[in-house]
Formats: structure tokens, C-alpha cells, sequence
């Protein structure tokens, strides 16, 4: 094997930081062009559709001056490109139009919720990842055993469950029929921050957790065995280092950048799952508004929680790839 | 330069005593190893020689009180200066390994944390078991990294295992397994997968190191040559059991068990052209093993007896050397054998193409791989491409064969010249050039059976009827020694050898004229190889076949090819008859490995000194 | 694939070239069905879709009729009670399952069919066809599946063909990731080479060689989906986007008695645990189809405790 290592030793220092800098960059453009696809998708979805957007919002409604009045507000009377331009350029600059329903500014109404949001999403991710880890580790640490089996049978059953069944279970088992210790709904006094209500996140967020524990646990307890049965453990252990050593320092570093994807892509399906769960609750996050804004129709907070679900999609995914890099030298490091 | 192989030492205090080690699978109790017994002194070094199912790696692990998942310690005592491994607490072994017995791993890359830097390696190991030099951790792994001929900076030690090559991870996992001055060092294979250069370095530090320290040790390997230089005592394993143990110079001098004796009959020598002799069959697995004798299904000298019950242990030269065989006192039965030497093929009428390859420059790539390789290979010759790793040998078979189609120059069969990539060749090109692949393992459908799979180019390439198509298949299986039951066996029913002996015969159903050959043994066992290559020696005489064998084991090519090529960082640095290159080399390179490669015959030669 | 079948006779041997293994991904899915797994998973599976199937025609009273008072509770004509508007809800319950397990089974077969052939594609062709193909994929799947179909039914209404395309479309990137890993994968391989050496058409050595090694792969795959477009379907229905009222749908249900929790529970209860029986039996049927397959893969790879299979996300 032929290998200049003179060079590699001069160059290695000034090497080190590209590749994450390279990824980032390269995902960050192709995560621009992603969204610039998604909103056109978005915008074409909803504004052109066959048919007309103004009729299909008025429905039976609609006679022909609202019809008119309802075009010239939407700016249905420009061309295609023309609105996706108004619209984006609006999104950019902050200036999102006004909500068919209530006629409120989309974003004031998209703001709060979305800090909602945000909180479930944190809260169900961090415990999420936590247990998960945690159980995945242990039960790695006592694969075949009773604990084991019983986590694995466990872990496929809950991910074949829809969420509003787990919801559901949770409401009947905490808050209507087996014991009523949790409020059934979450309904936050309109202007309260989430986290000044901590009992009304407890439900919601255990059903989000209990939904991404099985998959985190899944991985770390794969990304944790394989790792105690590599050559490397089994060097360590030869080496005569003590048992804490050999699991903390060299098994457990090797675990950990599978298992980051994996959380990075549940946080990911969280961006989804929360649509669901916040109805369930009445929770009053982006996921209820979108819910509440497709019954009604109402085209601009529909475009703008999509886009900023796809956002933070392309975000998370960047984030995610970006961590993992971090964490596996092999990859981060050149040779 | 001939090796001078150190005398054994004057008996001392035995380092290591090995008694009636037995090793069992978990739950089934089915033996794995058993009976294994023997004594290394200090500064020693013992020799644990073993094809693949012979459970030297399980020895070589119980040497440190381990043992892998799914086996057991059955009985018997390990006792490492007095004191027995077998016997001791989880805590007592996790003191004792890496500061009294140490272990080299086969696989360096693998053994090396990919997460970690390798400086955190080397120290933990210093900072598990006291130091007790009293120099500071800092200074005593520079000192270590300079033992082991290795970068001693902090720059070094800041790198991680893939930034190294082959030979540095080797290295690394060797100045561990010295740091803390242990008392044993076990060496499971460690020069696999090292071109023959950086074994040879290798193999001088561990020689260094064990004579400045004292150290004893055990290397365990299937490669003989090598072990003929580094030990002073062998022991040959054999399905589990230890069946010939002794003086170096004595075994592979004066071999005894049949199994020895077949394994150095196996072994090929750079140095003359003999013919090779392998052993068909296969090692019985653990739970498959006879009552009796378990090499009696393959042994030439077997006697009734030897089926029935468990062969006596034998010593012989004054109690020096042990042999598992009822027959080793027979004295008929010393002596190695002369092995028939090749003669040269009487000349025939040329049938068979042609192949010229002019000024091939290939790359991966913006990459360039081969620098204007000239070759030629004539009617029913085999001309063996010899090279290390990233010589270029493979991509220059690809080339030929027309897997790789990113070359210049020109390739010419029979005057035709061929087309860069397969897709842009003609079908009689195509069927003309066969090609067999390395690894065995892979190259054959795992979802067909093996008459499907020899019977699908039969069907590309001619238009003969299902019967006449299924004689042929038949008749070919039947050249590579396959009975007619292989047709209906699906590959992962067989073994490495019996997978190769598929995809020759896949190779040879269509008659081709020139048969490319990559690297198609390096993947099988010493004595699976042997059988392979005389197949194939065999095969080009009776069908006229043109032959080009590449490999990285120059000993080879004594064997097999009248011409060798020997390729350097993808240029030909030397052509030209076998006997003439590798007794007259002329290149620096050609020289250098010829030098370096690991030769059995100096051991017989040598004998006592 | 031609020329299966037939047997030839050899004198000597007694049985000829053996033919391809044929059915071998039959015979992994009936190992996959006698283990423990597989026979739970094919259980529930049997059960929910014998009710769902078999329901409509053995309901005792018309899932519309009213019965009784809205959440009473368990009596002699209504054994699990009655649901918000007075409506027998084992009734209900028999008649309410059939269209939601067409739906996702449609919805299955639209995304599989639509990912394999682009993911397949993609492996095959190369190029730029690839990087287009995979572009939007990664397009489409910047939508969590529930968001995309919501979208879509904003804008055209609650359609049932509408939701079985949308949530089928939805599949389609994730199935066409998974068979375009396994195809290159698989093409790479060195008896593939072998093939190719020949100078086979590539059309012949996908037929041949790549295509049977790549039904096991699509099979799992599939298993997985469908546990997915169920969930979705259900989890749609549930949200109001499905079958309108007073349709019987199980999805509906549970949404429509959830007011009522505390008065008579069965009118959640029941749909929510068939729906969920349901699912945990697809799951868990995948779940050992994918086991048996990896044994017998196994053979020539080196063990990976994570099977290939998993999801490691939900949807």
C-alpha cells in the first residue's frame, strides 16, 4: 500500500474543517432550491387549481361580485407567475396577506402557534431521545435477556400504532375512564405561553414520545451492539481495560452517529405527527391551525404553515447530517 | 541473504505451559478444541500453525483467559507464569492482559477504534496497567512509537486509524501490545493482508523486541514460510487437536503426521518448480468430527485402525517432538517427499489466440492506475502478473477481460483488436476470453444452483439443445473433480474450493482460449490452493489454453506460469521467463521482494545450527 | 423468466439442471407465517380483515338506524352501546372497516408499484435519469405524508380516489430509496459482473439476475407500507377528511365519540383497538417476513443487528 503521509501530515490541519463546510454549503443550496420547489408546489396547489380559488373558498356563496371582489383581493387577476412573485416576496419580507377566515394577519395568528409548537416538538424530542438512548443502551448492554425481548416486542408493537390511538389511550387511561388525574384537553387560555401550563403539555407530549421511543431505541440498541461485538471492544477488552472504559469510550462513541440520525429523523416525522396530536388535545399549535385552515379553506395560512413545516424539514435534515458528520471522525477527517 | 534462525534457548523457567486445554461451544458441549498442550519459554517463540476451521484463533484467545460469544472453557489449565488464566476472576484477567499478556490482532484496522485518535489508544494502555518505569505517560509512549519504528510526534498520535496505512495500524497495535513489557505476546495472523515488504519489517520488530525484552510468544498463522522464520518451536493444529509439535527445524525437516507432511507438500517455493500437492476434502467442523482419527477421511497412509479409535500421542527424537499419529514411529514414514519438479511442456502444434497488449494506460477516474503496460501472451502459455497491492494487477485483468473500460491503448487477441468495454465487443471475442473472479464467495448466484449457473453462458453463447447443453455441463464439472450430484446444489452449500471449482468451470464451458485468472486462490486455504492451482495446470495443458494469472504471491508463479510480468505502482518493471526473473532479477523492485518474500525451503535447508 | 419449469433427465444423475428457485419468496413467506411473529401478525391480520370483510352482512341493525340514546351504555340490543347520535355501535363497527382497508390496500399497491419502477429505474439507467428521479424524491419527501395529502384535500375536496393517490404518492419515494439501494447493490455484485462479461443485454441481466434477488426487498417494503397507509387512512378519516357522515368509518368514529368518553367508552374503544390490531398485525407479519429473509441472506453477509427492514422513522 503506497501512502504519502508527508504530505498528508503538513496538510491534515488545514484539511480538517472542509468537509463539514463543503456539506453545508451543499446542503444548504440544495435545501434552497427545495423550497423554492416546495413553495411552488404549494402555490400551485392552492392558487391554481382548476377551477378558481375564490370558488372553491365561497363555495356555495359565491354570486359574482363577491366572486370578483374575493379575485382582486387574492390577486387572482394577474398571471401565475405574477401572484407566485407577490406572494413570495411577501413571504420574505414578512408581509403574508391576511387570513380568509378571520381576516387577521396570517402571520400573527401562524406566530403563536408556532411557538407552541416548538415547545411539544423540544419537549417530546428531548425526552424522546433520552429514553430512547437510554433503554437502547441497557437493553444492548442485556441482549437476550427477558428485558430485551420484552422492549423489542414492545418497541414493534407501539410502532405499528397510529398516534391518535396512542392519543387516545392516554386520554382514556389519564383523563376520562380509568383515572382522571390529566386534563383530556389542552387548551391553552388564548395568550399563555405553552410552558406556563405544564400539565396541560403532559399528555401531549407522552404521546409524541411514547410514538418516537421505539425507533430511537431501535437504533441505539443495533448501533450499540454491533458496536460490543466489533473487533475494536473486543481489542479494548483484551487490552485489560476496565469494563466502564471499554463501554463509555470505545463502544459507546461508535453508537452514537447512527443513533443522531435516527433522532434527527424523528424530529423530522414530529413536524408531521403533531397534526394529529394537537387535535386530539385541542392543543393550540401549527398543526391544529393547519387542520382548522384546510376545513375552512383558508389559502394563506394553509401556504404558510406548509412552507415553514418544510422549512424546518430541510433544516432538521441539514442539522442532522451536519451532527453525525461531527461525530464520526472517519468521515469528517480526510486521509 | 539467508535467515539465521535463533537456536533454541537452554530450558528456563516456562513462561507459558498449555495443559489439556479444552474448548467447548456453549450449551451443545460440542469440542472445539481439546488436548491442546504446549510449553514456550521465555524469549521463545512458538509457531501455531493451522488451516482455517482449525481453532488456533480459539487457542490464541484462551492464551488471555478470553474467550468469544457462544463457547466455553472446558478444562484443562493455562498457566502463565505459574499461575492458571482459567482459574481466574473476570477482575484478576482484566489486570493481567496488556500488562503480563498482550494480544497483536489480525485485522488492525478493524481492532483500532475508528472514533478514537490512536495517541488515546496507545495511552490508555500505559494508564491501565502502572507504569512502574516511574518515567511520565508523555515520554513513555514516544519511546513506545519509536519501538515499534513508528512517527514518535504528537502529531502522529493525533491521527486516527484510517489515516494510517496497513503496516502503521500494524505497527500501532504492536507498540501496545509492548508498552507494557508483558511476559507473552500472542500474535493471531498479524502480516495478513501486509504486502511482503512491510511483513518482512514487521516481522523484524516483533523478532527485536521479543530478544531485547525476553519476551515468549506465540504466532499464529497458516502461513508456514513465515513461521519457519520467526519460531523456534511449531505446532501443527489440525481440526482442534495439536497433531505434530516440535523443533522448527525438525517439523518442517523431518515432518512425521501425514497432515504436516501434506501441508509442506501444499506450500509453494519461489525458488523451485515443483508441482503442488493439495488435500482434497475438507477439515471435519466442530460437532462433524469422526470417532478415530479425525484426518483419517483424507490421510494417504490411513489404516483401519485409525477410524476406530483416537491416535496415540507419539514422542520421538528424544522426546523433543510429539505427533497425534499411530503410525509415527514407523521410520518409512520420515522425511518430507520430493515433489515432482515441472518439466517443461513439449512443444505442440500452436492452436489458441494470441493475446498483445500494447502501451495500456488505464485509469479510475481522473485517476491513472497503469502507465503503458506491454505484455504478451502466447498460445497455451500462462504468463502470471505478479504485484502488491495498488500495483494495478487486478485493473490490468479488467482491462482484458473488458470490466474496466476506461484504458488507451491496444488489446489484440488473434490479431483482432477489442473494444474498450464488454458491452462493445463481439460475442466471439467475449466467449473467447473467460474471466474468474477472486472471491468465490460473491461471484456466484447465490439463487441459482450450480448446473444453472455453468449452463448460463452455454445458453448465451451457443444454440446447442437443453440435453447436449446438459452433457456439456456435466463433463466440465466432471474436469474440476465436481460429481454430477453439484447440479443441484446451490452455492452456499459448498465450500471456498468447491466454489472456485464452480466458477472455473462456468469459465471453461464455453471453450474459451484464454483463460484470466485474478487472484483466484488468495481468497483459500494453503492446501485448497494447492489442489486449485494443479487443476488449473492441468486443465491448460489438455484443452491448449492461454493463461494469465495474477496474484500477489510470487512463490506462485513458480508453479504455474512459464512467464511473469511483475507490475510496480501500475508500470512493468520486469518481464520474462519464471527462472530467469526470479533467480536473475534485474529491477531493484523485483529484487527487494524476491529478498523479502518469506522462503520455506532456507528452514529445510538450514536445518540445526 | 423463461425456460422454468421444466425438469431435464439426466441418465446419471437422476434429476437434471434443477430450475431457479422460483418460489422462493413463497416459501420464505410461509417460514415467515410458522414462526412466532408471523403467526400472531397473520392472526390479527385474519381477524380485523374477517370483521372488516365480513361485518357488513351480519350487523344486527343498520349502522344509520337510531337505536337508542346517544352514549348509553352496554344493553341486550347493543352490546357495546350506543355512539353520539344513538346509533348501535357494534353495528357500526362490523359495517365501517371494509373501505378503509381498500383504501389503504389501494393506496399500498398505487406507492409501491410507482416506487419500485422509479427506484428501479433510477438504479438501472443511471445518469442523469438517477439524479432526477432521486431529486424528486427528495422533493416529495420534504413533506410529512399527512401534511401532503391535508394539501391536497384542501384544495380538492375530500375525494376518496384522492386521498388513496396522495397517500399512495406519498410511499412512493421512500419504496423507490429502498429498491434503488437494493438494485445498485445487487448490480455490483460480482456474479452480476459475470454476466455482464458475457456481453448479456442489460435488459436480460435485470430479468434474470437482478429482479429475483430484489422480491424479497419490495416484499417487506410492502409489508411496511401497508401498515402505514392504514395508519394514515384511519388517522385522515379521524380529522374529518374521509368518508363524509354518517358514514360508519372507523377513523370517523373515534373522533365522533370522543366527547362521549366518559359516558360509553366501546363507541372509541372498539374501532380504535381493531384499527390498532390491525396495524400491529401487518407490522408484525413484515416484521417476520423480513427475519426469515435476512436468514437466508445471511449466509455469505456477516450478522448486522439492525435488520435492513426497519423504519427508523415513523412514515
Amino acid at each position: 500500500m503506497v501512502l504519502i503521509n508527508v504530505k498528508a501530515t503538513a496538510t491534515a490541519r488545514s484539511r480538517r474543517p472542509h468537509p463539514i463546510r463543503r456539506l453545508v454549503v451543499r446542503r444548504l443550496g440544495a435545501g434552497v432550491i427545495t423550497l423554492a420547489i416546495v413553495s411552488i408546489v404549494v402555490f400551485a396547489a392552492t392558487q391554481i387549481l382548476p377551477g378558481n380559488a375564490a370558488y372553491a373558498v365561497l363555495g356555495h356563496n359565491a354570486t359574482p361580485a363577491r366572486l370578483h371582489a374575493l379575485e382582486l383581493q387574492l390577486g387572482l387577476n394577474r398571471s401565475a407567475v405574477a401572484q407566485y412573485a407577490a406572494w413570495i416576496g411577501g413571504l420574505l419580507t414578512g408581509r403574508m396577506g391576511s387570513s380568509l377566515a378571520n381576516g387577521q394577519p396570517v402571520w400573527t395568528l401562524v406566530a403563536l402557534r408556532l411557538v407552541n409548537s416548538a415547545v411539544l416538538v423540544a419537549l417530546s424530542g428531548l425526552f424522546g431521545a433520552l429514553i430512547g438512548v437510554l433503554l437502547g443502551a441497557i437493553a444492548a448492554l442485556r441482549k437476550d435477556s427477558a428485558f430485551d425481548h420484552a422492549l423489542s416486542v414492545a418497541a414493534l408493537t407501539v410502532t405499528a400504532l397510529p398516534e391518535f390511538v396512542v392519543a387516545i389511550s392516554l386520554v382514556i387511561l389519564f383523563a376520562t375512564v380509568v383515572v382522571q388525574i390529566l386534563p383530556a384537553v389542552s387548551l391553552l387560555p388564548p395568550g399563555t405561553w405553552a410552558w406556563q401550563q405544564p400539565n396541560l403539555l403532559v399528555l401531549p407530549v407522552a404521546t409524541l414520545v411514547i410514538v418516537v421511543v421505539p425507533y430511537i431505541f431501535r437504533m441505539m440498541r443495533a448501533a450499540m451492539i454491533e458496536a460490543l461485538e466489533s473487533d475494536y471492544v473486543e481489542m479494548a477488552r483484551l487490552k485489560g481495560l476496565p469494563v466502564w472504559r471499554v463501554l463509555l469510550v470505545h463502544a459507546l462513541p461508535n453508537a452514537v452517529p447512527p443513533t443522531i440520525q435516527v433522532i434527527g429523523l424523528n424530529l423530522l416525522y414530529l413536524a408531521g405527527g403533531i397534526v394529529v396530536v394537537e387535535y386530539v388535545f385541542d392543543f393550540p399549535g401549527i398543526g391544529q391551525g393547519l387542520v382548522s385552515a384546510v376545513s375552512n379553506r383558508d389559502i394563506p395560512v394553509i401556504q404558510l404553515i406548509v412552507v415553514i413545516l418544510a422549512a424546518f424539514y430541510v433544516f432538521m435534515n441539514i442539522l442532522t447530517d451536519v451532527v453525525a458528520l461531527l461525530a464520526t471522525p472517519r468521515r469528517r477527517i480526510a486521509r | 541473504m539467508i535467515q539465521v534462525i535463533a537456536p533454541r534457548l537452554t530450558p528456563g523457567t516456562a513462561r507459558l505451559v498449555v495443559e489439556d486445554l479444552r474448548i467447548v461451544v456453549a450449551g451443545t458441549g460440542t469440542d472445539v478444541v481439546d488436548e491442546v498442550s504446549f510449553t514456550v519459554q521465555a524469549g521463545e517463540v512458538l509457531g501455531l500453525v493451522g488451516e482455517s476451521g482449525s481453532g488456533k484463533t480459539t487457542v490464541a484467545l484462551a492464551l488471555l483467559g478470553y474467550r468469544r460469544r457462544g463457547l466455553e472453557m472446558a478444562g484443562g489449565r493455562v498457566m502463565l507464569e505459574g499461575r492458571d488464566l482459567l482459574a481466574m476472576s473476570d477482575a484478576e484477567l482484566q489486570g493481567l492482559r496488556g500488562a503480563r499478556v498482550s494480544y497483536v490482532p489480525q485485522d488492525p484496522g478493524s481492532a483500532l477504534n475508528p472514533a478514537l485518535p490512536v495517541g488515546v489508544q496507545l495511552r490508555e494502555m500505559l494508564g491501565a496497567h502502572r507504569d512502574s518505569g516511574g518515567t511520565r505517560a508523555g515520554d513513555r509512549v514516544m519511546e513506545v512509537l519509536a519501538e515499534a519504528h513508528l512517527d514518535a510526534s504528537p502529531e502522529f498520535l493525533r491521527r486516527y486509524s484510517h489515516q494510517l496505512s496497513g503496516g502503521q495500524q500494524q505497527r500501532v497495535a504492536i507498540a501496545m501490545a509492548f508498552a507494557c513489557r508483558p511476559s507473552l505476546i500472542v500474535l493471531d495472523e498479524p502480516t495478513t493482508g501486509l504486502d511482503v515488504t512491510t511483513q518482512r519489517h514487521v516481522l523484524e520488530t516483533i523478532r527485536t523486541l521479543c530478544r531485547s525484552y525476553g519476551v515468549a510468544a506465540v504466532y499464529v498463522s497458516h502461513d508456514l514460510a513465515v513461521v519457519g522464520q520467526l519460531a523456534q518451536q511449531v505446532a501443527v493444529m489440525y481440526a482442534g487437536r495439536v497433531v505434530e509439535l516440535g523443533p522448527t527445524e525438525t517439523i518442517f525437516g523431518r515432518p512425521v503426521h501425514p497432515y504436516t507432511r501434506a501441508l509442506l507438500r501444499a506450500v509453494p517455493s519461489p525458488e523451485r518448480s515443483e508441482v503442488l500437492e493439495g488435500i482434497e476434502g475438507q477439515a471435519p467442523r466442530p460437532g462433524r468430527r469422526p470417532p478415530g482419527c479425525f484426518f483419517a477421511p483424507r490421510c494417504p497412509d490411513v489404516l483401519p485402525v485409525c477410524r476406530e479409535s483416537a491416535p496415540p500421542i507419539i514422542a520421538l527424537e528424544a522426546g523433543t517432538q510429539l505427533v497425534r499419529c499411530v503410525r509415527a514411529g514407523e521410520p518409512a514414514t520420515r522425511g518430507v517427499g520430493i515433489r515432482t519438479v515441472v518439466a517443461g511442456d513439449p512443444a505442440k502444434a500452436p492452436s489458441g489466440g494470441t493475446l498483445e497488449v500494447r502501451e495500456l494506460c488505464a485509469r479510475y477516474g481522473l485517476q491513472p492506475v497503469l502507465f503503458e503496460v506491454d505484455l504478451r501472451v502466447g498460445p497455451e502459455q500462462c504468463v502470471a502478473i505478479v504485484g502488491e497491492s495498488g500495483s494495478g494487477k487486478t485493473t490490468l485483468a479488467r482491462c482484458v477481460v473488458g470490466l474496466h473500460d476506461n484504458w488507451t491503448g491496444n488489446v489484440d487477441f488473434c490479431g483482432e483488436p477489442l473494444a474498450c468495454g464488454a458491452r462493445r465487443r463481439t460475442k466471439g471475442s467475449l466467449q473467447r476470453i473467460q474471466y474468474v473472479f477472486q472471491n468465490p464467495y460473491t461471484s456466484l448466484n447465490p439463487r441459482k444452483t450450480v448446473g444453472q449457473i455453468v449452463e448460463q453462458p452455454l445458453e448465451h453463447f451457443s444454440h446447442l439443445p437443453a440435453a447436449e447443453r446438459e452433457r456439456r455441463v456435466v463433463a466440465v464439472l466432471d474436469d474440476v473433480s465436481l460429481s454430477p450430484d453439484f447440479l443441484g446444489r446451490y452455492p452456499d452449500q459448498l465450500s471456498g474450493g468447491e466454489r472456485q471449482r464452480v466458477a472455473l468451470a462456468r469459465a471453461l464451458v464455453v471453450e474459451p482460449e484464454l483463460l484470466v485468472c485474478d487472484e483466484v486462490t488468495s481468497a483459500l486455504d494453503v492446501s485448497v490452493q494447492a489442489i486449485i492451482v494443479e487443476l488449473l495446470r492441468r486443465l491448460q495443458r489438455e484443452r491448449n489454453l492461454a493463461m494469465l494469472f495474477i496474484t500477489h504471491n510470487l512463490a506462485l508463479v513458480r508453479s504455474i506460469a512459464q512467464t511473469v510480468v511483475v507490475l510496480s505502482e501500475g508500470k512493468v518493471v520486469e518481464q520474462g521467463p519464471v527462472e530467469e526473473v526470479l533467480e536473475r532479477p534485474h529491477d531493484r523492485y523485483t529484487i527487494r521482494l524476491l529478498e523479502d518474500v518469506p522462503k520455506l525451503a532456507q528452514v529445510r535447508v538450514g536445518g540445526s545450527r | 423468466m423463461a425456460g422454468l419449469g421444466t425438469a431435464i433427465q439426466h441418465p446419471a444423475a437422476g434429476s437434471g439442471i434443477a430450475r431457479l428457485r422460483r418460489r422462493e419468496w413463497l416459501s420464505v413467506l410461509s417460514r415467515a407465517v410458522r414462526t412466532r411473529r408471523g403467526t400472531v401478525g397473520v392472526v390479527l391480520m385474519a381477524f380485523v380483515v374477517a370483521v372488516a370483510v365480513v361485518g357488513p352482512f351480519v350487523a344486527p341493525v343498520s349502522p344509520t338506524d337510531f337505536v337508542t340514546g346517544p352514549f348509553s351504555g352496554p344493553a341486550s340490543g347493543t352490546p357495546f352501546g350506543g355512539d353520539a347520535l344513538g346509533r348501535d355501535v357494534l353495528s357500526r363497527v362490523l359495517a365501517g372497516g371494509w373501505l378503509l382497508l381498500l383504501m389503504a390496500a389501494a393506496a399500498t399497491l398505487f406507492g409501491v408499484v410507482v416506487g419500485a419502477a422509479a427506484g428501479i429505474s433510477a438504479a438501472y439507467l443511471r445518469g442523469w435519469a438517477d439524479a432526477l428521479i432521486m431529486r424528486t424524491v427528495d422533493v416529495v419527501l420534504a413533506f410529512p405524508s399527512l401534511v401532503f395529502a391535508l394539501l391536497l384535500v384542501s384544495i380538492i375536496g375530500p375525494k376518496l380516489w384522492l386521498i388513496v393517490l396522495a397517500v399512495g404518492f406519498s410511499h412512493a419515494p421512500q419504496v423507490a430509496r429502498v429498491l434503488r439501494a437494493s438494485t445498485l447493490d445487487i448490480s455490483e455484485r460480482d456474479f452480476v459482473k459475470a454476466v455482464e462479461l458475457q456481453g448479456v443485454k442489460p435488459r436480460l441481466i435485470m430479468a434474470r439476475e437482478i429482479l429475483p434477488s430484489l422480491i424479497t426487498p419490495l416484499t417487506v417494503e410492502t409489508g411496511l407500507r401497508l401498515t402505514y397507509s392504514i395508519i394514515i387512512v384511519a388517522g385522515l378519516s379521524f380529522l374529518g377528511f374521509g368518508q363524509p357522515p354518517p358514514a360508519p368509518n372507523w377513523g370517523l368514529m373515534i373522533n365522533e365519540n370522543r366527547i362521549g368518553l366518559q359516558l360509553n367508552p366501546w363507541g372509541v374503544v372498539v374501532p380504535a383497538a381493531l384499527i390498532a390490531l390491525l396495524t400491529i398485525g401487518t407490522n408484525t407479519f413484515s416484521d417476520a417476513v423480513a427475519r426469515v429473509a435476512l436468514g437466508v441472506e445471511r449466509r455469505a453477509e456477516k450478522d448486522s443487528p439492525l435488520e435492513d427492514h426497519v423504519l427508523v422513522a415513523p412514515r
